[in-house]
């Protein structure tokens, strides 16, 4: 039992039953963990054209074989459902201490299906799984509802994965919340909701182990040291991911007034109104201590005390993500207001991308006056304004007045609303952006249209080589999807393996690397050419989801601004994707995946990537 | 000669439990903080503490044994247990004020940080250099110069 558990546990809600299945080292070998897990568990779970807020989605909860070893960055968890954002496979990725108890308690995956009859929350204690009554804890936000249970089951090792009131008011951006971190994106806090489940509480007692202890031990102390020596990775402890900001802003790629500028003023490059939502201004000001996950020897989650003002005493995380969303694409400069909507966030169990993106989508319709304050409550929803912003951001956990049309996210909200608001609605396949204009980075534009769960800056990152020159961000060029296929193969193995994105430039051949941990933690031989295969084989089955959900190549796209309206200012102004140039993009991309001119994976293709029996329905 | 002892810096430890996870694998041969000699504390929001056995001077664990199966070796410091002697009655870890003694889920007797031979593994493993080998007068040492510098800033 060396790395994987081998098993996996069942939760059918309906019939209030659990059942452990044995998973053979065939299918860990093939599918890795993490990732791959998830996105074969999902597939064989979830039968085609379900409404995702029905008993008939499932909840898959999966780790990596790394997981609670020594091996730096491995302490992550990745949960996978059916998107209520996107109708299309939805993921989301979060770390500490809840996936390494699940390893513990002796399961590589979870699946939660059907529906409880009433609100409840899990307790797997070991091998003994209980359903408790969470009607106690209905209505109470992440934090609280993590504290509640530990101090009910009296145990500081149980760890707890929660939603807040915008998980059970079914929000479908709501998110997913453990240890003071969040699985974000895709909304799959909605799915948890709709089954009546708060919370599932963990306590393991296993002991894990690897193949060869000493060799992996030696190894590990030279990865640790990496990290400690790495300057990327330097900043990331000192600073966190806002240290980013000025960086972005500088290159003209940071959103502002939802995504309308690049500057807050016309006349100067960087002005002073970045200065107070800087990293250093932040370092300087406001307690900014390091926080690190189960395993890791980065530390990138910084957490920001905010000492005085109006919003003192709000104590949150705040990321470079953040800063963008509820900061500089609603107009914000004020940095504890972002501190405090992000705050308000966390405890609502809201996506503050998502959130932020929604609420600058309806601050530009009512500045065009598609809405009126009658409509917003009496909430002057304006740019700028974040006493109002966070006044509003309750509103859409509790789905409150026009809340109840945001909870639906931008996608939706923008149909309903109509009247030439689609063009400004900001999200590919229904997944809100994050924070990066992508008229100025166009590799990373077609990495948001193509992207499996809708517009992600993580599935390819090629954002930081546009940004360091190794590729020309301006330019559409042959050769920008060869390069947005490799890096979402081998980024989809670093979801699989389950390690932290951010350890990237410690490895420097993360192919054989991986393969030889690999070796070394489960006791099974694999070579770097076919771990580099089984990350390409988890990404097509990925795809085979979609498809099998009906996405047309229509689906991968960006929006009509992005598509149109060329950046105002700055320093990528006039700069713009147009459809051509997507199309060029696309084209190139499908091309060198191996998938026709439609992005349809061929049979040779899945063949070679051992994945023909799965999917005959939808290859050509 | 000062006996050196495993202490974490509050300020340095992110909370990332490899001291905890390497400390079992060399133990144990397997990874489990709960069978870590090394113990790992956060608390929320911001507070993350590592600790070990202190080594202490007139040691409660040794004297609350009934058994008589702990002993302090006087030249290194370090809390001997006698496996033949112990019969995992737990009193010890109720003495002991840090918390830093662990019962043996399966073995049943407890275990306490040998400081690996006088070269603790935990500390070469710690990717923020939060922990240290040190001994009370080094220890004192630095907390003057923390003193000093808080000082120094101030004139």
């Amino acid at each position: 039992m060396s790395g994987y558990t081998y098993k996996i546990l069942i939760v059918d809600l309906t019939a209030e039953k659990t059942n452990v299945k044995e998973l053979p080292k065939s299918f860990c070998k093939k599918f890795l963990g993490g990732n791959g897990f998830g996105i074969k568990l999902l597939y064989d779970h979830v039968k085609p054209g379900i409404d995702p807020l029905s008993p008939d989605n499932v909840v898959v909860f999966a780790v990596g074989p790394f997981l609670g070893t020594s091996i730096p960055t491995s302490g992550k968890y990745i949960v996978y459902s059916k998107s209520p954002l996107t109708g299309f496979q939805g993921e989301s990725v979060s770390s500490s201490f809840w996936g390494h108890s699940l390893k513990m308690a002796g399961y590589d995956c979870l699946i939660i299906k059907g529906r409880a009859k009433r609100q409840t929350y899990l307790f797997i204690d070991d091998n003994i799984i209980e359903f408790r009554s969470a009607r106690e804890l209905w209505g109470k936000n992440c934090i609280e509802t993590e504290r509640l249970i530990r101090e009910k089951i009296g145990d500081d090792n149980v760890h707890v994965v929660t939603i807040g009131p915008a998980g059970e008011n079914l929000v479908r951006f709501a998110c997913i919340y453990n240890d003071g971190r969040f699985a974000g994106r895709t909304g799959i806090g909605a799915v948890l909701g709709s089954k009546q489940i708060k919370a599932v509480a963990v306590r393991g007692s296993n002991t894990i182990t690897v193949d060869k202890p000493d060799e992996l031990l030696d190894l590990c102390a030279d990865l640790i040291e990496r990290c400690r020596n790495n300057p990327t990775i330097q900043t990331y402890r000192t600073v966190g991911t806002s240290g980013k900001f000025n960086q972005f802003y500088k290159a003209g790629i940071v959103p502002i007034n939802n995504f309308q500028r690049s500057t807050f003023e016309e006349t100067e490059l960087v002005s002073e109104d970045i200065r107070n939502i800087s990293a250093e201004y932040m370092m300087e000001h406001y307690l900014n201590k390091p926080m690190g996950c189960l395993g890791c020897a980065i530390a990138c989650g910084h957490i920001h005390f905010i000492r005085e003002g109006i919003y003192k005493n709000t104590v949150v995380g705040v990321k470079y993500e953040t800063i963008y969303a509820l900061g500089s694409n609603c107009g914000v400069k004020y940095f504890p207001a972002i501190a405090k909507a992000n705050e308000l966030c966390d405890k609502l169990g809201l996506d503050t991308i998502s959130t932020g993106v929604t609420i600058a989508w309806a601050m530009e319709c009512f500045e065009n006056g598609l809405f009126s304050s009658r409509d917003t409550g009496g909430i002057d929803l304006s740019f700028g304004d974040f006493e109002n912003l966070i006044n509003f951001i309750p509103k859409i956990a509790y789905r409150e007045g026009l809340g109840n049309l945001l909870a639906e996210g931008v996608k939706r909200a923008s149909e309903k609303t109509g009247k030439g608001s689609k063009h400004f609605a900001i999200h590919s396949k229904g997944l809100e952006f994050p924070g990066y204009d992508v008229r100025g980075l166009k590799a990373t534009g077609l990495a948001f249209a193509v992207s499996t769960r809708g517009a992600c800056h993580l599935r390819a990152r090629v954002y930081s080589s546009e940004i360091g020159g190794k590729i020309n961000r301006f330019k559409v060029e042959k050769g920008h999807g060869k390069y947005v296929a490799q890096r979402e193969n081998l980024l989809t193995l670093f979801d699989s393996l389950m390690l932290c994105k951010f350890s990237e430039e410690i490895w420097n051949e993360p192919y054989k690397e991986f393969a030889n941990l690999y070796t070394l933690v489960t006791g099974m031989t694999i070579t770097s050419r076919e771990i580099r295969t089984a990350g390409e084989r988890i990404y097509n089955l990925e795809k085979l989801f979609n498809i099998r959900e009906g996405w047309t190549v229509k689906d991968d796209s960006l929006p009509p601004r992005i598509l149109k309206e060329p950046v105002p200012d700055g320093v990528a102004k006039g700069s713009i994707i147009t459809a051509d140039e997507l199309k060029f993009l696309l084209d190139d991309y499908y091309a060198v995946r191996g998938w026709t001119k439609n992005g349809i994976p061929t049979k040779k293709k899945l063949i070679k990537l051992g994945i023909d029996d799965v999917s005959e329905e939808v290859t050509v | 000669m000062h006996r050196r002892f495993i202490v974490s810096d509050p300020d340095k430890c992110v909370g990332c439990r490899i001291c905890g996870l390497v400390c079992s694998l060399i133990k144990e041969k397997g990874f489990n903080p709960l069978l870590s000699r090394i113990r790992s504390i956060r608390m929320e929001p911001t507070f993350n503490i590592s600790i070990a056995c202190c080594l202490c001077e007139d040691p409660t664990c040794v004297k609350s044994c009934p058994k008589s199966a702990l002993s302090k070796n006087m030249e290194t410091g370090i809390i001997h247990v006698n496996k033949d002697k112990c019969n995992g009655c737990a009193w010890c870890i109720e003495s002991c004020e840090f918390g830093t003694i662990i019962l043996h889920p399966t073995k049943k007797t407890v275990a306490i940080c040998d400081l690996c031979v006088g070269d603790p593994k935990c500390i070469q493993y710690c990717p923020t250099g939060a922990l240290m080998f040190v001994s009370t007068e080094e220890i004192s040492q630095k907390t003057r110069e923390k003193l000093f510098k808080i000082f120094a800033e101030k004139l």
